[in-house]
């Protein structure tokens, strides 16, 4: 493979990895130290929104939905969905250390097989085909 | 009960809007330019296309839902959990994108997949 291209698929992935585990973790911190309970109307969902760790986690969760549309424009679904669910792992963790979530011996199993799913594909290409597309 | 039907929601709507974004991401083709102006050329080239757009509504769903979800279960279960749509991504990356999946990485989705399922027992 190009090395640019290995070097840049691997910026983004960790870019998409990161932003979407440090999102997550705002979000669910921010939903559940102060915001009331959300209900069927959007009047609630908008009061959520507008705390501050809430609308840290939209911020972050808006860089993921970005830099993940951007690394698909050369790199194939299949690559993409194995290489970045390293972030479960990432969430879990942050569950656990920051949440207070318990983390069973089960689920530290899944973490060693997600880890080792995303090595096996992170090694090879991340495009199968010679799609050049149109522009930029 | 709500939990189960708040993921299945999650999972719909990610696939749905994951296959979109592929599709048209990949007929937009590599971005290279990273640039401040390259990047606002790219975002308002993106914002006029139609598969985008619906992709980032289906994205809104599964966020709603999500953050419904995060509220009645574990982050730790709800991240892991949604995440059961990766095999049907990329049976349908290979049916529908044309994606050439290769032996490493139908194991590595398997694996991921086991994994997933794991840390939501």
């Amino acid at each position: 493979m190009n090395p640019r291209l290995r070097w840049k698929t691997r910026a983004f992935a960790a870019i998409v990895i990161l932003s979407n585990a440090f999102g997550n973790l705002s979000l669910t911190w921010g939903l559940r130290h102060g915001a009331e309970e959300l209900t069927a109307s959007p009047v609630s969902f908008l009061r959520a929104i507008i705390g501050p760790w809430v609308s840290l986690g939209i911020c972050l969760l808006i860089a993921w939905m970005i830099s993940r549309m951007f690394l698909l424009s050369w790199a194939d679904l299949s690559y993409v969905l194995p290489v970045t669910a390293f972030g479960y792992v990432l969430n879990a963790l942050f569950g656990r250390l920051f949440l207070g979530e318990q983390i069973t011996p089960a689920r530290w199993s899944g973490t060693l097989l997600i880890m080792a799913g995303v090595i096996l594909v992170g090694l090879g290409n991340p495009h199968s085909e010679g799609h050049t597309g149109e522009s930029s | 009960m709500k939990a189960w039907l708040l993921l299945a929601v999650i999972v719909a709507s990610t696939v749905t809007a994951d296959l979109l974004q592929s599709h048209e991401m990949k007929r937009h083709g590599e971005i290279h330019d990273f640039g401040p102006g390259g990047l606002r050329r790219v975002l308002l080239a993106l914002a006029r296309k139609t598969n985008l757009i619906l992709a980032v509504v289906c994205m809104a769903v599964s966020f709603f839902a999500f953050m419904a979800l995060v509220q009645v279960a574990d982050l730790s279960f709800a991240v892991p959990a949604s995440a059961g749509s990766l095999v049907i991504e990329t049976i349908l990356a290979r049916l529908i994108l044309k994606e050439q999946v290769d032996s490493r990485r139908w194991i590595g989705a398997a694996l991921v997949a086991g994994g997933v399922w794991l840390l939501a027992l």
